[in-house]
């Protein structure tokens, strides 16, 4: 069988991110094995280090562990919310795959995010401008992609209300009147408006009550059996895990511990991290 | 006939963390082979590995030592050793895994489970579902309840929902368990002339089964696992037509 490394979407390689002022001994000093993420020598905090995956097109992976354990950290950096502190990744839909993007200049990275990125965030504020209607949320990210004739803005904006179920007559009222569940799935048509290959899902499920939960869920795994996108699928819930990914990365104290295929990681965990996670599965 | 699977000395041991460091030792050293176009059954009591090696072939388990040779379409790979990108590949294009009990994302409808892997292949939805609604029908479920969510369907029902999902890809090779557990006869025959029929298109295919009746229809040749190791494989008989 042919070996084929190069299908991928998304290349990470080592990305770290540590918040203060590390020595050289910080990697070792901390981890799983330290049960802690927190420098002993310069209390400095390692929030994730060694992050390394590839992503296939249409692929869902997902990325579970405690608070804490640096997964949400690892999505931020590739959607450059923060500065990483060391490492590489790369995306085959932008100057095919030949550019680290996390050392692009913010006008490329802009680029980037508007153009072949979408994020949903776990709270509506962070993905959504309360001070717009739903659908002027969904314009500003059409128009950043270099959309200007507003009879299309408007209609693609209501199509995609449509196709996540938020009720089109209300396109132009604020996302502050809307339910949690109605917020998160505007916030998923922003996300998606520019038919982005890649998205990034922090905990969109969490805090919704559970038929609402449901809805949601449903909605993505829709809008990825249509469109194919490629998700990272960031939960410290194993059912969402289970519902949506193909593969599953387990993070503790900012190190990966185990990855696999998701269904071996749920019946055949080795890490013993992992292990205690499963059998914590209700 | 070729190999399709060459399974050499393979062992699984779980080792439980979280109790202590306990090992359970679920499979020795088990070797045997499955032919192509060949029909394999695997017997032996409750706990004596036959899931356990099922999901060892499929990944769902990792193997902690040995080999599973499987020759895809592209040439032999191993199964304990291909990276998760490889197992997909193969996964969705030919080997198929029945498990004893329906599991599925809920609130999706009986014909879209059926139709689950067929979707992936095939951007004719609605042909699929026809195709789905034909097999549900031979299986005999009613048809009130195509468009109802599995979770709330009888231990039967929802057996035959499994083994429609699985027979409707017809892959190339296809790992079932216990096909006919909880079936009626008549539908345990429509069961069997399903997968035989599969046989006949080429499809190799390796089924847990302890009903003597399913064994004795279905089965080329037998392969009987106690306490994880593999007693009796039964010698291929030498047919000369």
């Amino acid at each position: 069988m042919t070996r084929n490394d190069n299908n991928w979407l998304l290349r990470v390689n080592n990305l770290t991110k540590i918040y203060g002022e590390p020595n050289e001994r910080t990697l070792e000093l901390t981890g799983p094995e330290f049960n802690s993420n927190i420098c002993p020598e310069t209390e400095s905090i390692v929030a994730c280090a060694d992050i390394s995956f590839d992503l296939y097109p249409g692929e869902v992976l997902g990325i579970v562990g405690e608070s804490g354990s640096g997964k949400s950290t690892v999505v931020k950096m590739l959607y450059f919310d923060l500065e990483k502190t060391a490492g590489d990744a790369w995306l085959s839909a932008y100057e095919s795959g030949e550019v680290n993007i996390l050392e692009e200049s913010n006008q490329r990275k802009r680029f980037i995010r508007n153009r072949l990125m979408g994020m949903v965030y776990q709270n509506p504020r962070d993905g959504l401008n309360f001070g717009f209607s739903s659908g002027g949320n969904i314009a500003e990210k059409l128009i950043m992609a270099g959309q200007m004739h507003v009879g299309n803005i408007r209609e693609r904006a209501s199509d995609l209300l449509y196709k996540t179920e938020v009720p089109v007559q209300r396109m132009d009222d604020r996302p502050g009147t809307f339910s949690g569940g109605m917020q998160q799935r505007v916030q998923i048509s922003k996300a998606i408006a520019n038919n982005p290959p890649l998205l990034f899902l922090d905990e969109v499920t969490t805090g919704l009550d559970v038929s609402v939960q449901a809805k949601v869920l449903d909605l993505i795994r829709e809008l990825q059996n249509d469109l194919g996108i490629a998700m990272i699928v960031v939960s410290h819930d194993l059912s969402v895990i289970r519902m949506l990914t193909d593969r599953t990365i387990v993070m503790k104290n900012g190190r990966i511990v185990e990855s696999g295929l998701t269904d071996q990681i749920l019946q055949d965990p080795q890490h013993e991290y992992s292990q205690l996670l499963v059998s914590s599965l209700l | 006939m070729n190999n399709i699977l060459e399974v050499n000395e393979l062992s699984k041991v779980f080792n439980l963390h979280i109790l202590r460091d306990k090992h359970i030792e679920a499979l020795k050293n088990i070797s045997f082979s499955v032919k192509e176009g060949e029909i394999i059954g695997l017997t032996g009591k409750s706990g004596s590995g036959k899931s356990s090696l099922m999901k060892c072939i499929y990944r769902t388990y990792l193997a902690t030592s040995g080999e599973i040779i499987y020759t895809a379409k592209n040439g032999p790979i191993d199964m304990v050793k291909a990276n998760d990108h490889e197992i997909i590949a193969l996964r969705k294009s030919e080997i198929t895994y029945c498990s004893q009990f329906l599991s599925v994302i809920p609130r999706v409808p009986a014909v879209d489970v059926v139709s689950e892997y067929l979707f992936r292949s095939e951007k004719d939805k609605e042909s699929v579902r026809t195709k789905a609604k034909h097999m549900l029908e031979k299986l005999a479920l009613p048809s009130e309840l195509w468009d109802a969510f599995p979770v709330t369907f009888s231990g039967g029902e929802q057996q035959r929902i499994n083994v429609a999902r699985a027979i409707i890809a017809e892959p190339r090779f296809l790992l079932i368990d216990e096909p006919t557990a909880s079936l009626d006869s008549r539908t345990k025959d429509v069961v069997i002339d399903l997968i035989l029929a599969l046989k006949k298109k080429g499809t190799s295919v390796l089924c847990i089964s302890h009903d003597e009746y399913t064994l004795e229809r279905l089965v080329d040749r037998r392969l009987h696992l106690q306490l994880g190791s593999i007693t009796t494989i039964e010698q291929e008989e030498i047919n000369i037509n």
